[in-house]
């Protein structure tokens, strides 16, 4: 059996790209925790939670939860981007604004309560059952592409793999291009020198925020789509533990490469390596390789030069 | 050598600080009572040892205190005639103030041109109006021209200053704040540094307050000084009178009587308080 699957390497083929795609998912929620830990230095543990926060919110509106209206899909995803936007500021101004300057270790404590807090509200709000939620993306294989090639690759990962994709291509030109992405590094860089040249790091902060609910939201729309709507997507958040770790806590180029990397290495693993453990290795693998990883190159494969002049 | 400096009373100053009291952490008492004024168009230096509250002036100033979680207790800010002690520091650069920090404090992973240009965050005057004054900067900091690609984490530390006030500039200020300009430069540099913070004076009309230990330097460029110790101005003067002051040039210019000195015979600072209020 083994020896058969060495044998075709399409199958090979199939299980890295299918890895890929979905390590792209995983890059997706790994974003949200290097854009916030990029621009204010916090690890936002509740990262995961405002992920099943967005989902469970767009699944009741579609359900109608919100006065009975059901919503369409459209619709419904601009309801929740504003509430996704409106709670990361909320959670900025009424969380983390008056613990500024606090130890790090505070500001991370902070984001667990939060994290349990936003876990407990969203369930309280719309219930907690799981809900199934339907993109209108068909989540079937690609005729063409296995008609042509004999590749089997469900439509569905090569869409959200595409809409990550230009989700992660814009977040690159806003903090290269703009003043405000610019404003956003000055910020990460130096808080204070930042502040000396007149930048309101609450607006800075705010912004940040607004956007790690907006990727929550994306990744909450994916997610939630492949796996049901329900509780366990808050855990996606120690899935993109391993991610953050090998790419780079800081560096948006390095979650995503970091997200094919895990992606890609967990289901090679699963398939040609776990057999020979007794199977089950996909769960833990990204763990192990993180850790490798530590232990070579700290910051990550991206991660920021911890830039020293002597 | 009490009195104000002529051009202060001769017009209202740009910014004035009245017997301000700072105090960190809620406890430490770390300004007893400063007072100075900087004229239009003038350079005032602001001289004391390690710890004599130098930069905490300033902080107080450009409100970036609340971040080392220091408060001005007491006594009075006014910039441009405003009172300007419940701004905000963003609010300060609106208005035309800027403070280069001690240590430089470049955004070590943008590049020289991506430093200049936050800067100018606060601006609303357009694109044009912006790249208009970069190549100002540049002018007056050619080098920073040539090494606008690099990050500035990785240019020397004489390329940082340039940068840092250059970046400052940026914000067409009235005033900047600058903090020990001198620090671990080479005294070639400092002297080129200086030189140009003079030129920015008379060209560009801006108004410097530079906090230095670098007395010698300091008071060469400057047209007034402030000597602070322990939290208070104990003397002030043209910059010409101070430096001819036998206690100032005992103490931070390494001047003394000539030949060796014992250190009983040492002097004393004669501490006098000064309250203007």
């Amino acid at each position: 059996m083994l020896e058969m699957i060495y044998l075709d390497p399409l199958f090979a083929i199939e299980v890295v790209v299918s890895g890929l795609l979905s390590g792209i998912m995983y890059s997706l929620v790994a974003l949200g925790f290097a854009l916030i830990f990029k621009a204010s230095g916090i690890f936002n543990f509740a990262q995961g939670a405002f992920v099943l926060f967005a989902a469970l919110t767009l699944v009741s509106l579609i359900e109608g939860a919100l006065f009975g209206v059901k919503l369409p899909l459209l619709l419904a995803a601009a309801v929740t981007l504003v509430i996704m936007v409106v709670y990361g500021m909320a959670v900025e101004r009424l969380v983390l604004r008056p613990l500024i300057n606090q130890s790090l270790i505070i500001l991370f404590m902070a984001t667990i309560g939060l994290n349990f807090f936003t876990e407990g509200f969203a369930q309280m709000l719309w219930g907690a059952q799981v809900k199934r939620l339907d993109l209108g993306i068909p989540e079937k294989p690609w005729e063409g592409l296995r008609l042509a090639t004999g590749i089997t690759l469900s439509v569905f990962e090569l869409v959200a793999a595409a809409i990550a994709g230009v989700l992660v291509l814009g977040l690159t030109l806003f903090f290269s291009k703009t003043t405000t992405g610019r404003a956003l590094r000055a910020v990460s860089d130096d808080n204070q020198a930042a502040m000396s040249v007149g930048i309101p790091l609450q607006h800075i902060w705010a912004v940040v925020w607004a956007v790690a609910g907006i990727i929550a939201l994306v990744a909450g729309m994916l997610w939630g789509a492949k796996l049901g709507v329900q509780f366990s997507l808050s855990l996606l958040a120690l899935k993109a533990l391993p991610v953050l770790i090998i790419g780079g806590f800081d560096s948006i180029v390095g979650v995503i490469v970091a997200g094919l990397i895990v992606g890609a290495s967990e289901k090679f693993a699963e398939v040609f390596v776990g057999p020979y453990f007794g199977g089950a290795i996909e769960n833990w693998f990204p763990y192990v390789l993180a850790t490798v990883v530590l232990l070579i190159k700290p910051q990550g494969l991206f991660g920021e030069k911890i830039i020293e002049r002597v | 050598m009490t009195t104000a400096s002529p051009a202060a009373e001769a017009q209202p100053a740009l910014l004035s600080v009245n017997n301000i009291e700072v105090i960190y952490d809620h406890v430490i008492l770390v300004l007893k009572g400063v007072s100075l004024s900087l004229p239009e168009g003038g350079v005032v230096a602001l001289l004391g040892a390690n710890g004599a509250g130098k930069t905490t002036t300033l902080k107080a100033i450009s409100n970036l205190l609340k971040t080392d979680r220091g408060d001005v207790t007491k006594g009075q800010i006014h910039f441009k005639g405003e009172q300007s002690n419940a701004l905000s520091a963003a609010d300060m650069v609106k208005r035309g103030l800027v403070q280069v920090m001690e240590g430089r404090h470049c955004f070590g992973h943008l590049t020289v041109e991506e430093n200049l240009l936050t800067g100018a965050y606060t601006r609303g005057d357009g694109r044009g109006a912006i790249s208009a004054d970069l190549e100002l900067v540049y002018k007056y900091f050619p080098r920073l021209k040539e090494r606008r690609g690099s990050l500035a984490g990785y240019i020397s530390g004489g390329e940082q200053q340039m940068c840092a006030i250059g970046r400052a500039l940026m914000a067409r200020p009235k005033v900047i704040l600058l903090d020990e300009p001198s620090m671990g430069l080479a005294p070639q540099l400092v002297a080129e540094i200086f030189s140009i913070v003079t030129r920015l004076n008379r060209e560009e009309k801006v108004s410097f307050l530079l906090a230095e230990q670098n007395a010698t330097v300091a008071l060469k460029h400057a047209d007034y000084g402030y000597v602070l110790e322990s939290g208070r101005v104990v003397l002030d003067g043209p910059a010409g009178q101070l430096a001819e002051n036998a206690d100032v040039k005992e103490f931070y210019l390494g001047f003394s009587g000539g030949g060796r000195v014992n250190f009983r015979d040492t002097k004393h600072y004669r501490r006098r308080k000064r309250w203007l209020a």
